[in-house]
């Protein structure tokens, strides 16, 4: 598992497929070479294989059972160490001033009072070993503690009809989930990971944890909260990437 | 002589053998390029042989083609199972009989007088196809739900075991496939058989 890991090449990789691909566009695939055109580059191509994606949120939405829960683990079974994973290098994760740090809350919610950090490690902690699934297909098992999102939402006098729930981080990341995964009671406002402060590299101050989505749907160093019936979309999501991504 | 005609292959066998060719094309196509975004073994596949340009575009055709693989296969199944073509044309099989026809086929002494009767090697090729097939599917729906099929994962070892079961699964439909071209290739009377139907003969 370990020596896996080791090879594991997450941010150098993506942003290194990120360039190409924008390079090349949506390049060479067996098929576009019998076709002699690039399949996925062309446009109606494209648009189908968006409302496909499309048509695999609205899937994943019925499929996603709100009170399943996902498999928890001895601690014994903890990946270490874990590998770090962003679209940059780990030297570069953003340094938040834990002083300085506020979490604002926007969009369909009572109170719109942004939240210090002292407040936030005052609030009920809950913990879970998970494993986290990352959509390059690596998976590594993890102990995140922190607040369960269901009770912050509702503190914070949140719509739980509305549709989406956005984030925003301090390394102008960006993702959105749908409410019933919002309101999932393994869905955390992690504060901690492996019982410590969590470090920058796993997303100091604090980090979206969901062991029902995939990795890049899980945002750190998360900034900024927003409740919202518009789909707010996100960094890989707009790229590309699937939006609902479940487990 | 007068020429005869037979009816080898029945319309419904025959569309889904097409689409469900497109469609696995795809499936490896894409999964290879899945597979190379961390490979789970020292090797990655050539990106010449690979759809969709990045990890992202080989996703996109991977769950797009998945319907089309599984609609059709469930209406094959269906069918097989129904209408009697998998018990007329697969059984009865044993393994002494696979294995005489795969040492006869090996020497070049097969005989293909009559195409709508398989021989013991083709009917345990072909079962071997859906069963592989079937175990695609099965640890795909694991890998892309392992929170809510997670029943189904604790049966070949959860999320990890799965991405495991579901490349030597794809391992062993391509071996089946490059092996189905080649006879194709040996007798190529079979190719316009499973366009048109019939086969006459002289």
């Amino acid at each position: 598992m370990d020596s896996k890991l080791e090879k594991h090449r997450g941010p150098l990789l993506a942003s290194l497929e990120r360039r190409l691909f924008l390079r090349r566009g949506l390049s060479l695939g067996a098929l576009s070479l019998l076709a002699g055109c690039e399949l996925t580059d062309d446009e109606s191509v494209q648009q189908a294989l968006t409302a496909m994606s499309r048509w695999n949120d609205r899937a994943q939405g019925w499929l996603f059972d709100p009170r399943r829960l996902a498999p928890e683990f001895p601690e014994s079974r903890i990946t270490k160490p874990f590998p770090f994973n962003a679209f940059y290098a780990e030297d570069q994760a953003p340094v938040v001033d834990a002083t300085d740090y506020k979490l604002e809350v926007g969009g369909l919610v009572r109170e719109k009072k942004a939240w210090r950090l002292p407040e936030l490690y005052a609030l009920p902690e809950t913990s879970q070993v998970t494993r986290h699934i990352c959509v390059e297909g690596w998976s590594a098992i993890g102990k995140w503690s922190g607040v369960r999102f269901s009770d912050f939402l509702q503190r914070i006098g949140a719509d739980l009809s509305a549709r989406y729930v956005g984030f925003k981080c301090a390394d102008d990341y960006s993702t959105s989930i749908d409410m019933p995964t919002a309101l999932h009671p393994q869905t955390l406002l992690a504060l901690k990971y492996a019982d410590q402060v969590l470090p920058a590299k796993y997303g100091f101050p604090m980090k979206v944890r969901m062991p029902t989505k995939l990795g890049f749907k899980n945002p750190k160093h998360v900034v900024a909260i927003s409740v919202t019936n518009e789909d707010p979309g996100g960094y890989w999501e707009d790229q590309g990437y699937n939006w609902f991504s479940g487990s | 002589m007068a020429e005869k005609t037979i009816k080898v292959h029945p319309p419904l066998v025959r569309v889904a053998h097409w689409v469900n060719a497109l469609a696995i094309l795809i499936m490896v196509t894409s999964g290879w390029r899945i597979y190379n975004a961390f490979p789970l073994f020292d090797f990655s596949f050539p990106e010449e042989l690979t759809l969709g340009g990045w990890l992202a575009g080989a996703l996109q055709w991977h769950f797009a083609a998945m319907w089309v693989l599984a609609i059709n296969g469930m209406i094959y199944v269906a069918y097989g199972v129904l209408s009697g073509h998998f018990r007329r044309k697969l059984l009865p099989i044993s393994p002494r009989a696979v294995l005489a026809d795969v040492l006869a086929a090996l020497r070049g002494h097969l005989s293909h007088a009559d195409l709508s009767v398989y021989n013991a090697a083709q009917r345990a090729a072909y079962l071997a196809a859906i069963l592989l097939a079937a175990g695609l599917i099965a640890s795909g729906l694991v890998i892309w739900k392992p929170v809510q099929l997670y029943w189904l994962g604790s049966l070949m070892g959860d999320y990890e075991g799965a991405r495991l079961l579901h490349f030597f699964c794809m391992a062993g439909l391509v071996a089946f496939v490059l092996v189905h071209v080649a006879m194709v290739l040996l007798v190529p009377k079979t190719f316009l058989t499973m366009i048109t139907g019939k086969l006459k003969h002289g």
